[in-house]
């Protein structure tokens, strides 16, 4: 997302997409955004955790969390959730470093790991489904569904972003600062594993 | 539009323009598609990523909502006439107020309110453009095609009809079975997409890409209250989007988050709703404070008094905003602690509110008084807001509240409010600023007869309203009995009838602008380049300006930069200091242009934003109609998105050099 690049002479004419040295802050203008974009998703997250915490209690005729719930089971998914922070983190290392392969390495790999973690999910609500909980079987299940559900988008989303950021590099096509782009999505990946922390806690292991 | 210019010698204060575009053909670059082209036609404003062409475009369409929900509010006002009235049937009434409130806040203050940013916050802060400007682009498209799709519901099945705060359960599937409130519902998802990117864009530009010295407390005081408004939209609009999410899933997938059957809270949607309802009336308001704030000191001919006080308190306001949501909800049975708690908060706001019209008017206190029409918007606004100001202390003062919700009192008040106070200011930015946007002056007699009406209407309309209200007539009833009209000086037959006169008034004073607009396009006399002896950097341009804004970036030292350019203190021969007048606008318009930048590189237009947006639209029509629909738009966003990502903003530099010479041509060249 390049944006205004001013060039003061013909001869400056090198492609300037980051700017970070030009801006008023010194924060670039695709960093600042992603995290004014982060800070309004807290709120969002909010809202949603807000009306779970509400709602948790309210079981009307289905089965509850400590029915449902298989601890270790979302344990280790979240396991490989938060070991995706980790190779997110190499790849934006080995992409500050101009090392083309490893990061596509390192990206494949947190997609893979965020793979497996919705894979888990898809599995945790198969399973949710079998026991009796669907989605308008109580207010819990609507919420819980609800709260998840929105966090398991964000993940595939980030997923998608991953992988065609693989793509792209490999075919060499990244517009603008290639390690920038890929501190970016890292920005998003860490953002929504910290979220993951959040649910995790407050939905799994605190009991309602 | 991209363009690459090398400034003429002469300067040319009619803008730019002047010389015929030499197109380029791009390079097939990165993206899918070749980029547009097109330097003028319809092309260049479907595919513009230029802030200013967007701010207009802005303009026009909330102008037209503007009048889409004046109708409607015409039509309330006649069906309440009279006693037993049947102009509108029941439904048609419900569905009338519930479109007119939501098309007036998400379809016209706000966007108008964001043209003017769009417009004037990359000129105020000297930037020749904003941070994202095909997220610019996208957040307009966005605006458009959600308002349109929330009103074409009128024509599949009816609107919303369950007031413009949507309780529940009004907005259950039970009591709304129609589709009226899942077109608000996605409607309102899209236009929020829209404040959402447009929030974050206009916070990176106003804090990234200030002109070398222009440090935040350098800032006009427009551009500053527009950066309090956008981050209430960031975190606002997120609540609202949960709340949105939650009643459509409610609706459409059979949850029951609101049903009180089911063991729900309906209180959680108010909750919700007034977290971002409250931010939301200083969404609406602070655009409009912000634009009296450039006004008054202009025309006062007087710097605005206090300048700190007003940043911090229209800060203060912003962030007291986020306390008082309940006071929204204090007859719901909240209990005495929050009802106190949120008493107390909602009138410590008044305090910073109290503090802007102390220094708006000790601006205007001994200053040489220019009534413009604008000034008169203007000082309309610091009365009108005032009397509304007042009437909503005194709800805030729960015991005297509980008596008056859901009375005509309550809409009488922030009437006053938001027409008298928003609305008004924007009238003041639409005078104040025409000159620059299009070069030509609006007629000042047309403008006086637009505002006298506009303030007497608004008087009297809504303060009828508070007289009917304090006789107890609730709002949103289709009728009011004749056996109940009561007697005497306050009987409800006569205020009504003056409401709605009133009402009519105000219809005929905005006649009186589209007339203005009119006769302004037609006539061949240009604006002077300085027609107000205006402070602030948006002046420090050609009118309209020219498509990179300034031909070099100017660098700032003061607050009110323009005036202190033109403004020097001599001493005179008896030994006195005086303000005087050194330089004119021409003459600091030619110093600048004489060191133009050689080479400036603007964003490229771009066919994704509008392709993105116009995907949105068929995912909601989808949601309510078959889900197949919705995959195809999903189709639609994502692969737009994919263009998008592989476009770069700026085209290849090589795209840019003139089809001859080098640096010393004087061409322009459009390319893509």
């Amino acid at each position: 997302m390049a944006d205004i690049a001013v060039h003061e002479g013909a001869h400056a004419h090198e492609h300037d997409a980051h700017g970070a040295h030009a801006t008023s802050t010194g924060l670039s203008n695709n960093k600042l955004a992603m995290w004014l974009f982060l800070g309004t998703e807290c709120l969002l997250f909010g809202g949603l955790i807000s009306t779970y915490m509400l709602y948790r209690g309210r079981l009307g005729n289905g089965p509850g969390p400590g029915q449902v719930f298989d601890i270790p089971l979302t344990s280790i998914s979240s396991f490989i959730l938060l070991m995706s922070s980790l190779t997110m983190v190499l790849a934006v290392n080995a992409a500050k470093e101009g090392d083309d392969r490893n990061t596509r390495v390192w990206l494949s790999a947190t997609a893979l790991l965020g793979a497996l973690f919705v894979g888990g999910q898809v599995y945790e609500f198969t399973a949710f489904y079998q026991e009796g909980l669907g989605f308008t079987t109580s207010l819990f299940g609507s919420s819980f569904f609800t709260l998840t559900g929105f966090h398991g988008v964000h993940v595939s989303l980030g997923i998608i972003m991953l992988m065609a950021l693989v793509g792209i590099i490999t075919r060499s096509k990244v517009p603008g600062d290639k390690a920038e782009v890929v501190e970016l999505i890292g920005l998003y990946w860490h953002f929504v594993d910290v979220v993951w922390v959040v649910i995790f806690t407050l939905v799994y292991l605190i009991p309602a | 539009m991209a363009i690459i210019e090398r400034p003429s010698a002469v300067p040319t204060f009619a803008g730019a323009g002047a010389n015929a575009p030499a197109v380029v053909t791009p390079t097939q670059g990165l993206g899918v598609f070749k980029r547009p082209v097109a330097a003028s036609g319809w092309k260049s404003w479907v595919f513009t990523v230029d802030h200013k062409k967007l701010g207009i475009m802005y303009g026009v369409v909330s102008m037209f909502f503007f009048l889409v929900g004046g109708v409607e509010a015409l039509l309330i006002r006649l069906q309440l006439a009279a006693p037993d009235n049947t102009v509108l049937s029941a439904q048609v009434y419900n569905e009338m107020f519930t479109m007119h409130a939501t098309t007036m806040v998400f379809l016209f203050v706000m966007p108008m309110a964001a043209a003017f940013a769009n417009y004037f916050l990359p000129l105020q802060i000297g930037a020749r453009d904003v941070a994202f400007p095909r997220i610019n682009a996208l957040g307009f498209w966005l605006f458009l095609f959600g308002g349109i799709f929330i009103n074409t519901s009128w024509v599949l099945g009816g609107a919303a009809d369950g007031g413009w705060f949507m309780y529940s359960p009004n907005s259950s599937p039970l009591f709304s079975p129609g589709h009226g409130v899942d077109f608000w519902v996605l409607g309102l998802q899209i236009t929020g997409i829209a404040s959402l990117v447009g929030a974050i864009n206009l916070i990176v530009t106003v804090l990234n890409m200030r002109a070398p010295g222009m440090k935040l407390m350098h800032m006009p005081m427009f551009t500053w209250m527009v950066l309090v408004v956008q981050f209430l939209l960031a975190f606002a609009m997120p609540v609202i989007t949960v709340a949105l999410f939650l009643l459509g899933f409610e609706r459409n997938f059979g949850a029951t988050f609101f049903n009180v059957d089911a063991g729900a809270d309906p209180l959680l949607w108010q909750h919700l709703f007034w977290i971002f309802g409250h931010p939301e009336v200083y969404i609406i308001i602070l655009p409009s404070f912000g634009i009296i704030s450039e006004v008054l000191p202009v025309f006062a001919r007087k710097p605005l008094f206090g300048y700190k006080f007003v940043v911090f308190s229209g800060a203060g306001i912003g962030f007291l905003g986020w306390g008082v949501w309940a006071h929204h909800m204090f007859a719901s049975g909240l209990g005495p602690v929050s009802v106190a708690v949120f008493s107390v908060a909602t009138m410590l706001i008044a305090i910073p509110t109290g503090v802007k019209i102390v220094n708006w008017t000790l601006t205007l206190w001994g200053g040489k008084l220019w009534f413009t029409t604008a000034m008169k918007f203007a000082i309309g606004v610091i009365v009108l807001f005032t009397i509304g100001g007042v009437t909503g202390v005194t709800h805030a003062v729960a015991p005297s509240d509980t008596q008056q919700t859901d009375t005509y009192h309550i809409v009488g008040h922030f009437h006053f409010v938001i027409v008298g106070g928003a609305v008004m200011g924007l009238f003041a930015g639409l005078y104040y600023w025409w000159p620059k946007m299009f070069g030509k002056t609006l007629n000042e007699k047309l403008g006086g007869w637009n505002f006298w009406l506009m303030f007497w209407g608004i008087s009297i309309t809504f303060g009828a309203m508070h007289i009917v209200g304090m006789q107890g007539q609730p709002r949103r009833m289709v009728v009011w009995p004749e056996k109940l009209t009561g007697e005497g000086f306050f009987n409800l037959h006569f205020w009504n009838q003056v409401a709605t006169w009133g009402a009519f008034t105000i219809a005929v004073g905005v006649a009186f602008f589209i007339v203005n607009v009119v006769v302004t396009a037609r006539k061949k006399e240009r604006a002077p380049l300085d027609p107000w002896d205006a402070r602030t950097l948006e002046w420090i341009t050609a009118s309209p300006p020219k498509e990179h804004n300034f031909d070099v970036i100017p660098t700032v030292h003061a607050l009110d930069e323009f005036f202190h350019r033109k403004y020097e203190e001599v001493e005179h021969e008896d030994g006195h200091v005086k303000l005087m007048k050194v330089k004119t606008a021409e003459e600091i318009l030619a110093e600048e242009e004489a060191r133009a930048d050689a080479h400036i590189h603007l964003p490229s237009p771009s066919y994704w934003p509008i392709v993105l947006a116009f995907g949105l639209p068929i995912i909601a029509y989808g949601v309510i109609y078959n889900l197949i629909l919705s995959f195809v738009g999903a189709a639609i966003v994502l692969l737009a998105g994919f263009g998008w990502a592989l476009e770069p903003s700026v085209a290849e530099d090589s795209d840019y050099d003139p089809p001859a010479g080098g640096d010393s041509t004087k061409e322009l060249a459009t390319i893509g």
